[in-house]
């Protein structure tokens, strides 16, 4: 009965599979994912091809500073790590456990995000690199923009997720959700690794 | 729920339905409508370029208002009309010809119906507020950038919302495809079309997200004073012609597979005999995927990208006639010693072998770099591509319209209508194009809004205004033969062609659930199999049991709404932002709505579907 999979209790081994609808999400995420990822590549080449047309604005060496970039980096990554955490733990219908992973990861994200808009902040203000201030830094924030945009989307996602679900626990309805909410919090932070190496270390050397 | 209760129901609570629907069959008749009202538009528009070309010097049109008409025939026939009308066709079959019950995502389904829409009248909102698009369906940078008034804001923005919906639809269409199948579906037992529309929405996954970018980029550079194609500030213009033809070419073949697919239908069905080489028409539609992806460039041959690219591009190119080729064979070798009837579907697909192959040698043609300095930006162009998609997907999607459309509705189109339809269109389109190859060859650029006089033009141009008109009325005709026979309303049985694929083996229409026990499939052709070796009815997989179908909803309907009304705010900026509030508001709102609130579908009960006979087509 389709009422059934709202009932939280003993669950299978692999909850978010277990059911069509579940297999179904899984699948088309996954594909959704292989789009997203043309949508990036275009945007990656587009930065390639404009990286260094600063035009008379400042160029990617003057503004980059790795430091602040670099723990921007370790924040994301360790995010992803805290997912997988959440994950394993739903696996084993542990909720409590789920829940606080969780929540580290949406902290971790928060701080993320934080630190982005600062940067940009500080180009704008510091070094009068903006938007319009060349063909580099409009694809430079579009490409990071699009990215922060995709984490600020995961993480809105993440919290209503945990907030509706943090009455009743897991079930067969709602473990997909929160499996394919983790999947995009990963891919985010693959597209992160691929905007620090082309982005912030090609800018800073390259 | 039963489906006597919607048969009695006044006007409002069909709109409703229809608002609200998630069944496949009901978003392919939307798709139907929707894209059939874009094609008259199309054709509308196509009918005022040949009317401002008819004679020398003609000052029917504007050549402000030609250079809108022109980016405008372009933009909604392929955007507006062919895709949604080869997704009617989609939605209407590939769930039944697989035995499914419903696609993996109907929401999702009925979420990229609506986003078409919005899309497309947004679109064409432009009309009424100081002029359409104006730079050619291609949008080249920076004439789009520079391009005055908001047309071409008009043009990025509604392609953006449509384009949204058309990804969700490929996603959809490749998850039924891959979970729903029945038991004993293999891969290998698919039917063409539905094998060709889940390779075409394989193209739609990796080709859409580049033309949402360059779409974004076009926005920002446009609204947001962006210098992503200024070269004033370091901007690139190729930029936009890349990101466009690497999704732009992948688009043709969305377009011609999926026809492809329905005259592998056709054929096999009216020749009495099983697809000639099935296992390589699948392969060949593969590869023709695959090499659709890395021949973008050969729309670029006169850019100066240099002779090593511009070589590997022509061969690239040119290797696709080689699986496109062997498709022809295979359908002249299932024609072969068939027992052809000569039904309206089978005229239309008899029709397309010989067109096609002619667009696909002027592709050839085309292909070769060298060559392709003369041919490019002049009717040669127009004519080719003219070819491969009217006689191409044209031609197909009135094919699969006809021979689907008992199906789809239950009752039949006038055979007699169908014909004369196909006959007025078929000579109307070659005395249209056949001569514009010649028109090229002799110098003539398309998108002029006109010609003059004393160049030997005149002649062709007026023959070929002459066999637009023929086209027009071919396509009256065809909508005279709707209204007709829809009012009429004879019932079919559920298999009026006595053809071979699972579709066929339930009543006309189907029933929302579609197969009231999941059906067995034993091979190729799962019906034709039944007829010649069992009772001529599928077996069921299943003892009859519950069935679960999913909620209404008009949440998509809300989402793409409110993108529609977004739209605004961002062209119009200033006060207008507000409406961006809104709009964003309302389809953020409606997807955490749907995201939060428990859907988890109903039950049809065993004792209800006892009632109702044994769900056979007979």
């Amino acid at each position: 009965m389709a009422e059934d999979v709202l009932k939280s209790g003993n669950l299978p081994e692999n909850p978010e599979r277990a059911t069509l609808e579940g297999r179904n999400k899984f699948m088309g995420f996954w594909f959704f994912l292989g789009g997203e990822t043309v949508l990036f590549a275009s945007l990656f080449g587009t930065y390639l091809a404009l990286r260094n047309s600063n035009a008379e604005g400042p160029a990617s060496e003057d503004i980059f500073g790795l430091g602040l970039v670099f723990i921007m980096t370790v924040l994301l990554l360790t995010s992803s790590l805290t997912s997988v955490y959440a994950m394993y733990h739903m696996k084993n219908n542990d909720f409590k456990k789920m829940q606080l992973w969780l929540g580290i990861t949406v902290v971790l994200g928060l701080a993320f995000l934080g630190m982005e808009i600062y940067e940009f902040y500080h180009y704008v203000h510091g070094y009068e690199f903006g938007y319009t201030t060349s063909a580099f830094s409009s694809a430079f924030y579009t490409l990071v923009g699009f990215h922060g945009g995709h984490v600020a989307f995961g993480l809105l996602w993440i919290v209503s997720l945990m907030i509706r679900n943090a009455k009743r626990g897991l079930n067969l309805y709602n473990t997909p959700k929160f499996y394919i909410a983790s999947l995009y919090w990963h891919f985010i932070d693959v597209v992160w690794v691929f905007i620090f190496t082309v982005v912030y270390l090609l800018g800073k050397v390259g | 729920m039963s489906t006597t209760a919607n048969q009695k129901a006044g006007i409002g609570s069909v709109l409703w339905d229809y608002l609200t629907t998630v069944d496949h069959k009901k978003i392919a008749i939307l798709y139907l409508i929707g894209g059939m009202f874009f094609f008259l538009v199309g054709g509308l528009q196509a009918m005022l370029i040949r009317i401002q070309l008819v004679v020398p010097e003609n000052e029917f049109l504007s050549a402000q208002f030609y250079n809108e008409v022109l980016t405008m025939h372009g933009t909604t026939m392929i955007f507006l009309a062919a895709m949604p009308l080869l997704f009617a066709l989609m939605n209407a079959v590939l769930p039944l010809q697989i035995g499914a019950r419903d696609v993996a995502f109907p929401f999702v389904n009925a979420l990229g119906f609506w986003l078409f829409f919005f899309g497309g009248i947004f679109l064409n909102i432009s009309w009424f507020t100081g002029g359409a698009p104006d730079a050619g369906w291609t949008a080249y940078a920076p004439l789009s950038v520079f391009s005055e008034g908001h047309g071409v804001d008009y043009y990025a923005i509604g392609l953006q919302i449509s384009g949204f919906g058309t990804l969700m639809a490929g996603i959809n269409f490749l998850v039924t495809v891959i979970n729903m199948r029945a038991p004993g579906m293999t891969y290998m037992r698919m039917p063409l079309f539905t094998w060709t529309s889940f390779i075409a929405s394989v193209l739609i996954l990796f080709a859409f997200p580049a033309l949402t970018v360059g779409l974004f980029l076009l926005t920002f550079d446009r609204l947001f004073g962006a210098n992503f194609f200024n070269p004033d500030m370091g901007g690139n213009a190729i930029i936009w012609e890349h990101l466009f033809w690497i999704f732009g070419h992948p688009e043709v073949y969305i377009l011609i597979l999926p026809a492809f697919g329905v005259f592998s239908e056709v054929i096999p069905a009216f020749a009495k005999k099983r697809l000639f080489g099935y296992s390589s028409m699948v392969f060949a539609t593969i590869l023709i995927a695959f090499l659709g992806f890395m021949v973008w460039a050969h729309h670029m041959f006169t850019v100066g990208l240099g002779p090593i690219a511009n070589s590997i591009f022509a061969v690239a190119t040119m290797a696709i006639a080689v699986p496109t080729g062997i498709k022809i064979f295979n359908w002249l070798f299932t024609l072969w010693g068939g027992q052809i009837r000569m039904t309206s579907p089978m005229v239309f697909a008899l029709g397309f072998i010989p067109t096609f192959t002619v667009g696909g040698m002027t592709g050839v043609m085309l292909a070769s770099a060298a060559a392709d300095f003369q041919y490019h930006d002049s009717y040669f162009v127009v004519a080719h591509f003219h070819y491969v998609i009217v006689g191409g997907v044209v031609l197909g999607i009135f094919a699969g319209l006809i021979y689907w459309w008992p199906k789809m509705f239950g009752t039949f189109l006038n055979e007699k209508l169908n014909h004369w339809f196909f006959w007025l269109f078929f000579i109307g389109f070659h005395l249209t194009f056949f001569l514009q190859h010649f028109l090229g060859l002799m110098g003539m650029p398309r998108r002029y809004w006109t010609f003059l006089e004393g160049q030997n033009l005149d002649l062709f141009n007026l023959i070929s205004t002459i066999g637009a008109f023929f086209m027009a009325i071919g396509t009256l005709v065809f909508l005279f033969n709707v209204v007709k026979t829809q009012l009429k309303g004879e019932k079919v049985s559920g298999d009026p062609w006595d053809a071979r694929t699972l579709e066929w083996s339930i009543p006309s229409p189907p029933p929302f659930y579609n197969f009231k026990q999941e059906p067995l499939v034993r091979g190729l052709d799962p019906l034709w199999i039944e007829k010649m070796q069992g009772n001529g009815k599928i077996q069921p997989a299943e003892p009859l049991g519950d069935i679960h179908m999913p909620n209404r909803s008009l949440t998509p309907f809300m989402i793409s709404l409110g993108l529609f009304i977004a739209g605004f705010g961002i062209m119009y900026q200033g006060g207008m932002w507000v409406l961006a509030g809104i709009g964003f508001a309302t389809t953020f709102g409606s997807m955490l709505y749907r995201s939060l609130k428990d859907d988890i579908g109903y039950h049809v009960h065993k004792e209800e579907l006892e009632e109702e006979g044994d769900g056979s087509n007979g």
